[in-house]
């Protein structure tokens, strides 16, 4: 008997990615430097998050042209973004062979209200998340991996560590606490009690939890696994710096030996101007990415 | 007490972790090559093949890995497996050639198409549940290798000396087993030393 689509592969498959770095590529050539900078996987798109943000207006789904030469490009995993509740965009990704679809807040969402029920699909999803009912709840619709929502495109940081440091201190109150104080933290939370419960039984996530959103330098990578992250995203910062080669070198380096600082010196050592970035308070709600989906 | 490292530049380090700890063993974590000295066997975990080769240049890993695996066990799982093996298709290096066999990477294809099986493994034993994740298999094995498992006639486990491998992930379960396995040869490689 041979089982696919199951919890454990589909788990399994991020649970492979730990300690890695995935980055974001528009085309194949990209997705074969990330591939020799000793990336674990690519997300293919049609731009980068700082460039969607740049150019404004409604972000869909990469074109499949893009997406199929980018797997046809390399032999490590391809992940693709799919609109928030986007359920078409979500069954061509996979009726293309992606190996992880991305329910993104990058793109504009197509349902403001709905995720999409992932536990539906063969194919595994990541999905974003800034606090532990987030995760919990995207956790409970089927999502294999989770990640920071971050501030996608910007080169901050600040709203990925705020999110993983949210997340990890909520686990750690709900591992403290007693199971009859549990219900009232998944109402609180609006987190569903099943899931909490696992995570009070295990003591951690029953998904890898990766950074994402604003990663800029070989540091940043390295903060976000110190903070507890399982591996690192990586979209605007690489093909946005002046050497991308060895910024992905670097930051992939910085990510596997995330304590050793005199190495993180070394690496961070004639990289060129990383992005600019931009500062959080300057964006208004609506531009915020972080906002969309709930 | 045997001490057992699993080598963590990247991928499913600590399910090996734990799984060696439940198999009666000491398991410590390999980021540098100074770290090999005080160990008894290694096991190389599932991950990103490509991404473990980088880094494992990076920190001139090759040879002290080659050297480490001419009188000690080594067991490599997925990636690991990719690791070990002499040849891949497809390819013309391939990285430790300890294993005299030819792979495969993603022979199964996508992960969409990554799946469980149940498996019979040669002295392991029966209704072991194998997670294939993007999985390798084996083509070929040359003579001295022992083929301990098949899925629909694809070699998915093998032996060698003190070498072993799997396409799958042990790991991934609460199946011991064939970690069990490994510590015994990790045991019985170091009374022969002893």
């Amino acid at each position: 008997m041979l089982k696919t689509g199951t919890e454990r592969v589909k788990r399994g498959m991020a649970e492979m990615q730990k300690g890695g770095v995935i980055m974001d590529v528009v085309n194949a050539e990209q997705a074969r430097i990330a591939e020799a900078a000793g990336a674990v996987a690519v997300m293919a798109l049609e731009r980068v998050p700082s460039d969607i943000r740049a150019a404004g207006g409604v972000a869909r789904m990469a074109d499949p042209t893009i997406t199929e030469e980018v797997l046809n490009a390399v032999s490590i995993p391809v992940m693709a973004k799919a609109r928030i509740g986007h359920i078409v965009e979500a069954r061509v990704l996979e009726a293309m062979g992606v190996d992880y679809i991305d329910e993104s807040e990058v793109l504009t969402p197509a349902d403001e209200v709905f995720h999409l029920l992932k536990s539906d699909y063969t194919v595994p999803f990541v999905c974003g998340a800034r606090d532990l009912g987030e995760a919990s709840r995207r956790i409970a619709e089927g999502a294999s991996m989770l990640r920071t929502k971050g501030e996608p495109g910007t080169g901050n940081i600040v709203e990925a560590v705020r999110h993983m440091r949210m997340i990890q201190g909520q686990i750690r109150k709900v591992v403290a606490m007693s199971e009859d104080e549990l219900m009232t933290e998944a109402k609180n939370l609006g987190a569903p009690f099943e899931v909490l419960l696992q995570i009070k039984k295990a003591g951690k996530l029953p998904v890898v939890n990766f950074a994402a959103g604003g990663i800029a330098t070989p540091a940043d990578a390295a903060l976000m696994m110190e903070l507890g992250a399982d591996g690192v995203f990586v979209g605007s910062g690489i093909f946005k710096s002046e050497n991308p080669e060895k910024f992905a070198r670097a930051i992939v380096e910085a990510t596997t030996h995330y304590q050793d600082y005199k190495l993180i010196a070394e690496l961070s050592k004639g990289l060129g101007t990383a992005m600019k970035g931009i500062d959080i308070s300057t964006l208004a709600h609506g531009e915020r990415m972080q906002e969309r989906g709930w | 007490m045997l001490k057992i490292g699993v080598l963590a530049l990247q991928g499913a380090v600590r399910e090996h972790v734990a799984a060696i700890e439940a198999s009666g063993a000491e398991a410590v974590t390999v980021k540098r090559v100074d770290e090999l000295a005080d160990i008894d066997g290694l096991v190389m975990p599932g991950g990103e093949s490509t991404a473990m080769r980088r880094l494992i240049d990076k920190y001139h890993f090759l040879e002290p890995l080659k050297k480490f695996a001419q009188n000690k066990p080594v067991f490599g799982t997925c990636a690991g497996l990719i690791l070990m093996a002499k040849r891949i298709q497809g390819q013309d290096t391939a990285h430790l050639e300890l294993i005299d066999m030819t792979v495969e990477r993603n022979a199964f294809g996508r992960q969409v198409d990554s799946f469980e099986a149940e498996l019979m493994i040669h002295g392991v034993g029966e209704d072991y549940t194998g997670v294939f994740i993007r999985a390798p298999f084996i083509v070929e094995v040359g003579p001295e290798v022992e083929i301990l498992s098949k899925h629909n006639d694809r070699i998915v486990a093998a032996k060698q000396g003190h070498f072993l491998c799997a396409a799958f992930h042990p790991e991934l379960t609460d199946d011991y087993r064939l970690h069990q396995y490994f510590v015994k040869m990790v045991q019985t490689a170091k009374e022969v030393v002893a």
